[in-house]
């Protein structure tokens, strides 16, 4: 396929997964505000700031802030609005293999934000941040049930769980990284939608331990890293599959598969003491491998050859 | 100016917020001033938001076998942090003072020998259970969550109505009423420092856990519910996936040899704490009624064999029963040595010729209640019945004198609630939920305050059409040096760094493909271009 769509697919994924996250993140961080009698305001949203990649000095920390940089600037691609109208381009300019569905769903959403931001500023943001989360669903639930599991298929998945990794571990940071203005490990987990099912895993006792090692290394739920890494892992293999005959006897083909392969078996084969000893070192390496990643798809698969520029000739 | 408060009438009653027209006491003062500059239809429009959250929640009720959703109104109940020390004191001592009282007729009777609470009143009880004798519970806990009915006198204090010691409903109510309106009206919080209420699944599975059996590590606790047609389903529902546990009917659990077991997909499984929301009558057809499908057969002699803890006991319906509630003052006093907290409603026994006369003769002043009703039912408000039920409920009350009380009516106190999108004085009273783990009596601070719609009812039980209002307790500031989960039960290891561990630069998200602003515009350009070429074309005929 066209590597123009290829990187659009990639991107789109990766979009409306950041928009998913981030509206999570942001729906417990506001709750939080008002449920909790003992915060200090200013401290957990410069916190929320710094660690989603946006720090600013603490005074000027405050809601209209957090929300003004990761929920409405339209001109960032970490902020939500920001994010899905990254979405929405990317489909424009690939939309002969997407399907009709799935554009529509991205466009409507896209078109549907004005107002979602009126309806946010009278009634509270909850409301925009219940919008996206459906709209996510909507669209990789379109993506499910009418894509072919063809190499459009795995671009976007791969995207899709590049962007968990990074999310996810950026939502662990928030807690061990932020002190007293830490959110308690229950809204950690209800933020990224694992508090159920780490009840049900656990029966009932939220502690520290358990909950960082179910959303860094738990098997079975899929947004946990090591689920999203692994996803990311079979897509580039499948990728590379496609692609590349005879390298099947050594190593792996591809660099960016090297690295997320590296850093599913570190988190795989380190014991989770050890891990956990280290933790705001490993989160950090993991956004770091993302982006490691990130730059590696777009090398190999979307830019390898190297954009062709003119150069006018020297008058002589 | 017109505002909300306009035509707030105060009656004969405490009003929860107002002193005097216009006056808001100190716990309503930062409510008050979020809420007036409100006006009436931008709240009836929040509140229409509130109900459609509800709905797509599926918070309901089911009411004469119908699905309801449970009505929520917008303006919450504040109590201050001093009148609250009050209520929590009062209810943690009248629970405590009920578990002894539990323990002693389950055992010795020490309290019918020494004359404080004749045996009869035990004894002819529907909910004194003979099976539970001498059945003692590993953590001795039988009580391990009570609701205790509250109102508010005219002069303000907070008197006891009733005790439900068997498996008082209505604390998924406070958990969600508290989520949906942080969402909807998330102003009104800012100025407030509110206890939260999330945390009560975790102490409900906490206190269920160690009253499991003593030699079972790791205790394995399910709530059995009589299945999805049940009025509280919903609660059952909220509470086992909040816990983490098994949600079970009575169809699921299997006992064998004083084993209770659940059939899973992995074959039987082990039950160790069964928090029961059925009544004792329908909980064990060996030993109660042997047409109940609901139960599980052999429970009661698994939990005599110490195989399986039931929570809360069999038989605590003794010590709620509305004529035991006369002696409770008594009882604390007995058990505790101490003056009880909160005082009853007032309440007559009709155990003497000339209390009986008396009320017969005055049943038009007075409230009577049937002493095992519940649920608002089979009430008789006096001074509003008509002649014709006065007349039966006195040959009623003639026949079995001991199957009801006599209360004199309470002038429940008011609170401003949305009605029609006005605000106007609504009934209220108050269910603080208390959990007992056999160390701690912790009562949830809020519990569910109940309203009456209709202007001027009395009755505010959620099975009569009542709604319900989100309860804030203020709180003090925390004190200093102690953090946040001073509970030791709540996390057992803490993986902690400080700022300090913050990276350097924290890495950024990535930025997608530039737009390219160039190859935009070039497109454009190309656009335009066909366009005058065209216009040209039709300008200019060559």
């Amino acid at each position: 396929m066209l590597s123009r769509i290829a990187e659009s697919l990639f991107w789109i994924g990766r979009y409306v997964e950041r928009a998913d996250d981030t509206a999570r993140i942001l729906d417990v961080h506001t709750q939080r505000l008002v449920e909790d009698p003992w915060i200090d305001e200013r401290r957990a949203c410069a916190n929320l700031l710094a660690l989603m990649g946006s720090p600013v000095s603490d005074d000027e920390a405050d809601t209209e802030r957090v929300l003004a940089a990761l929920a409405f600037d339209r001109s960032s691609p970490s902020s939500i609005v920001g994010a899905l109208s990254a979405a929405r381009e990317n489909a424009r300019g690939a939309r002969e293999v997407l399907s009709a569905e799935i554009w529509e769903s991205l466009n409507v959403t896209h078109n549907a934000l004005p107002q979602q931001r009126t309806m946010a500023r009278r009634y509270g943001p909850h409301s925009l941040f219940r919008f996206v989360r459906e709209r996510s669903a909507m669209v990789f639930g379109l993506a499910d049930a009418t894509m072919s599991r063809d190499e459009s298929w795995l671009f976007l998945i791969l995207g899709r769980s590049l962007e968990r990794v990074d999310m996810t571990s950026r939502m662990l940071s928030t807690r061990v990284l932020a002190g007293d203005a830490a959110p308690s490990w229950t809204l950690v987990l209800r933020s990224t939608g694992a508090y159920e099912p780490y009840l049900r895993t656990y029966r009932g006792v939220v502690d520290s331990s358990r909950a960082a090692e179910f959303l860094l290394l738990d098997r079975l739920f899929p947004r946990s890293v090591f689920a999203s890494l692994e996803q990311a892992e079979a897509c580039l293999a499948e990728l590379e599959r496609a692609t590349v005959r005879d390298a099947t006897r050594v190593g792996v083909a591809g660099e960016a598969h090297r690295i997320v392969g590296r850093a599913r078996t570190m988190l795989e084969f380190m014991s989770t003491p050890d891990l956990l000893a280290q933790l705001p070192a490993r989160l950090e390496e993991l956004q770091r491998t993302c982006s490691a990643a990130s730059a590696a798809v777009t090398h190999r698969f979307f830019t390898e050859q190297a954009p062709q520029v003119w150069v006018p000739e020297e008058a002589g | 100016m017109a505002d909300l408060f306009d035509g707030y009438l105060l009656g004969q009653q405490w009003d929860e917020m107002f002193g005097a027209v216009g006056d808001p006491r100190p716990a309503y003062a930062g409510l008050f001033a979020s809420l007036q500059p409100i006006d009436g239809e931008e709240l009836a429009a929040r509140a229409d938001l509130l109900s459609q959250t509800y709905r797509d929640a599926g918070v309901t009720f089911a009411h004469a076998g119908e699905e309801q959703p449970f009505p929520l109104d917008i303006v919450p109940r504040v109590i201050g942090a001093e009148e609250w020390d009050v209520i929590e004191r009062g209810v943690a001592q009248r629970v405590l003072a009920l578990e002894a009282f539990l323990a002693d007729v389950y055992g010795a009777g020490q309290v019918f020998a020494d004359r404080v609470v004749p045996r009869s009143v035990v004894t002819t009880s529907a909910h004194f259970h003979r099976q539970a004798h001498g059945l003692v519970p590993p953590n001795g806990v039988r009580v391990h969550v009570s609701g205790i009915d509250l109102v508010r006198d005219e002069a303000g204090d907070f008197r006891v109505l009733e005790d439900n010691l068997r498996s008082p409903s209505g604390v998924s109510y406070v958990i969600t009423n508290r989520a949906a309106m942080s969402q909807v009206l998330p102003e009104l919080f800012a100025d407030h420092r509110i206890q939260p209420v999330d945390d009560y699944p975790t102490r409900l599975l906490a206190a269920l856990k160690a009253s499991a059996p003593s030699n079972v590590a790791d205790p394995t606790v399910v709530v059995l519910t009589p299945g999805v047609y049940n009025s509280a389903y919903f609660e059952h529902a909220l509470l086992a996936r909040q816990m983490g546990v098994e949600l079970v009917e009575g169809r699921d659990l299997v006992c064998a040899g004083n084993q209770v077991s659940m059939r899973t997909t992995d074959g039987q499984r082990r039950v160790d704490v069964i928090y029961r929301r059925i009544d004792d009558e329908f909980l064990d057809p060996v030993h109660f009624r042997p047409d109940s499908v609901i139960g599980c057969a052999g429970v009661l002699n698994a939990a005599r064999a110490g195989r399986v803890t039931i929570a809360n006991a069999v038989g605590n319906g003794v010590a709620d029963d509305k004529l035991l509630f006369t002696w409770v003052p008594d009882l604390v006093r007995y058990y505790l040595g101490e003056e009880p907290v909160l005082q009853n409603a007032e309440t007559y026994r009709l155990d003497d010729r000339d209390t009986v006369e008396w009320v017969l003769e005055s049943l038009d002043q007075l409230v009577l209640k049937p002493v095992d009703g519940s649920g608002g039912k089979g009430i008789v408000i006096g001074p509003r019945a008509d002649q014709r039920t006065l007349e039966e409920l006195a040959v009623k009350v003639r026949a079995t004198p001991r199957d009801w009380i006599a209360q004199k009516p309470i002038g429940l106190s008011t609170c401003p609630t949305l009605v029609g999108g006005r605000i106007a004085p609504r009934h209220v009273d108050l269910r603080p939920f208390a959990i007992n783990d056999g160390g701690k009596v912790w009562v949830l601070p809020g519990g569910l305050t109940r309203v009456a719609l209709p202007e001027g009812e009395l009755v505010v039980n959620s099975s009569q059409g009542g709604g319900s209002k989100d309860t804030w307790v203020l709180s003090r500031p925390r004190p200093v040096g102690v953090p946040e989960d001073a509970d030791p039960a709540r996390d057992l290891t803490t993986i902690e760094f400080t700022a300090a561990d913050l990276p350097e630069d924290p890495p950024t998200q990535d930025p997608g493909p530039p737009n390219d602003n160039a190859l935009a515009q070039s497109q454009q350009q190309q656009q335009g271009a066909d366009m005058a070429v065209s216009a040209l074309g039709e300008g200019t005929p060559c």
